[in-house]
């Protein structure tokens, strides 16, 4: 038998189906950041009142502001587990490159945690009494956002997964990089809801998608290399 | 402190120059030259907090050195990370096993990653090397420390690589176990690769001339 090189392809489905077995044989990892997300939205109404007008005026900054802090609640699963039990560094030793392994570990990490919270928004936009005309604007800001807080995180919890305690510096180091997108986001549904075209702001959170999504494997694979020095 | 070894024209297997390591303000080896070529099996000694993980680490490219430089063939392994990695199998403190997954999963994962394509009654015979017959089925976390650690030592029946560093491989493994290791790294200097571990034991089968060994001595303040 020989050693024989994978390609990236296969390289990359290898660690994606074994994030995704972990996470579904380890289902908390699932339903905890949804569940965050559907209680920290639900007890809004509950909190302010049940008028629709000042609901469907604050609903979008809600959803995303909900969204963000659920992927911050779930990044430290991202490279925590595998740093603890050694598995991350057989991967960082492994003829692999970084990139890839480090690639397919955050779009697991999306799919574990950011899509089931895409699924689930438009329900809560329903109880939020979200303007007709956002949902659109809702689900393509979440599509091309929630990737980059996976991405953008990645690189705040490489920095930090050697530290005992990295919990706050997590926080601190990786909200500022979401402003943008809550931002962008949140004013793209509202734009939406006058009725205005909102593609500029959706240009924008898509550029932050595909600069992360280039750029922050790299970063996150020099930040590895730190942490387990 | 310095081993060199039949001096012929291989070019050693993996080398070190003037590696020092400072932990913790404390300076645990200072100008350390290693040489290591095949068919060595080299133990390094040293008692607790002497550096002797720090300089595994060290040697695997996984932790920088103060100063200092390590070569494969040659070549420093920075420059050669493709190539290293495809003839280093480095086993550290921690196994590297999920607990969500089975031993067969763990196993087919790890040898998969590493480039070594296996089928299911090949990974059967190898679990049986390690004395899993049994639990290929069974979640890792169902497990005992001791069986984690024979998954991971499970690779070194597949490997293809030349440079085995292990750190304390003999951790929560029973003395048939132990025996049958060092049967493996017999097996596996022969064919012209190398081992550098570090034990409290002493290794049996092998005479005491066969080994070679570095002593890391507490230097430092």
């Amino acid at each position: 038998m020989s050693a024989t090189n994978l390609s990236y392809r296969a390289v990359f489905s290898l660690v994606l189906k074994r994030d995704l077995t972990i996470a579904m044989r380890h289902k908390d990892d699932i339903i905890n950041p949804l569940l965050f997300f559907v209680i920290v939205v639900t007890l809004f109404p509950l909190g302010i009142g049940p008028e629709a007008q000042i609901l469907s005026r604050i609903a979008p900054g809600i959803i995303w502001v909900a969204a963000l802090l659920s992927t911050l609640l779930s990044l430290d699963r991202l490279f925590k587990s595998d740093h603890s039990d050694g598995s991350l560094e057989q991967m960082l030793l492994s003829p692999q490159p970084v990139f890839i392994l480090v690639l397919a570990k955050i779009v697991a990490h999306w799919l574990i945690t950011g899509l089931p919270l895409i699924l689930i928004a438009p329900l809560l936009a329903v109880l939020l009494h979200l303007n007709e005309q956002s949902y659109g604007a809702l689900i393509l800001t979440l599509l091309l956002g929630t990737p980059v807080l996976s991405l953008l995180g990645a690189i705040g919890v490489a920095l930090t997964v050697g530290i005992k305690k990295g919990g706050v510096l997590l926080s601190l180091l990786v909200l500022p990089l979401y402003i943008p997108v809550l931002i962008f986001a949140t004013s793209a549904i509202d734009t939406a809801a006058l009725g205005l075209p909102y593609s500029g702001q959706l240009a924008i959170i898509a550029a932050l998608f595909f600069g992360s999504l280039t750029l922050a494997p790299f970063a996150v694979g020099a930040a590895l290399k730190v942490s387990t020095n | 402190m310095s081993i060199n070894s039949n001096a012929n024209n291989q070019p050693a297997l993996i080398s070190a120059s003037n590696l020092t390591c400072i932990r913790e303000e404390r300076l645990l080896f200072d100008q350390l030259t290693i040489e290591i070529n095949a068919g060595d099996i080299v133990q390094i000694e040293g008692p607790n907090g002497s550096g002797k993980t720090s300089l595994l680490r060290i040697l695997a490219g996984l932790s920088q050195p103060y100063e200092g430089d390590i070569f494969y063939k040659n070549e420093l392994i920075s420059q050669a990370r493709e190539e290293f990695h495809q003839n280093l199998l480095y086993l550290g403190h921690l196994p590297g096993v999920k607990g969500e997954m089975t031993a067969q999963e763990n196993l087919r994962f790890n040898l998969t990653l590493h480039g070594l394509a296996i089928n299911d009654s090949e990974i059967e015979e190898t679990l049986a090397h390690v004395n899993l017959t049994g639990f290929e089925e069974s979640l890792a976390s169902h497990l005992s420390a001791g069986q984690h650690r024979r998954i991971s030592l499970a690779r070194l029946y597949k490997s293809t690589a030349n440079i085995w560093i292990l750190d304390e491989p003999f951790t929560a493994i029973d003395k048939q176990g132990v025996h049958s290791l060092e049967q493996l790294f017999k097996a596996h200097t022969k064919q012209g690769g190398c081992v550098i571990l570090t034990t409290h034991q002493d290794l049996l089968t092998f005479l005491p001339s066969q080994v070679k060994k570095i002593t890391l001595d507490y230097m430092g303040e």
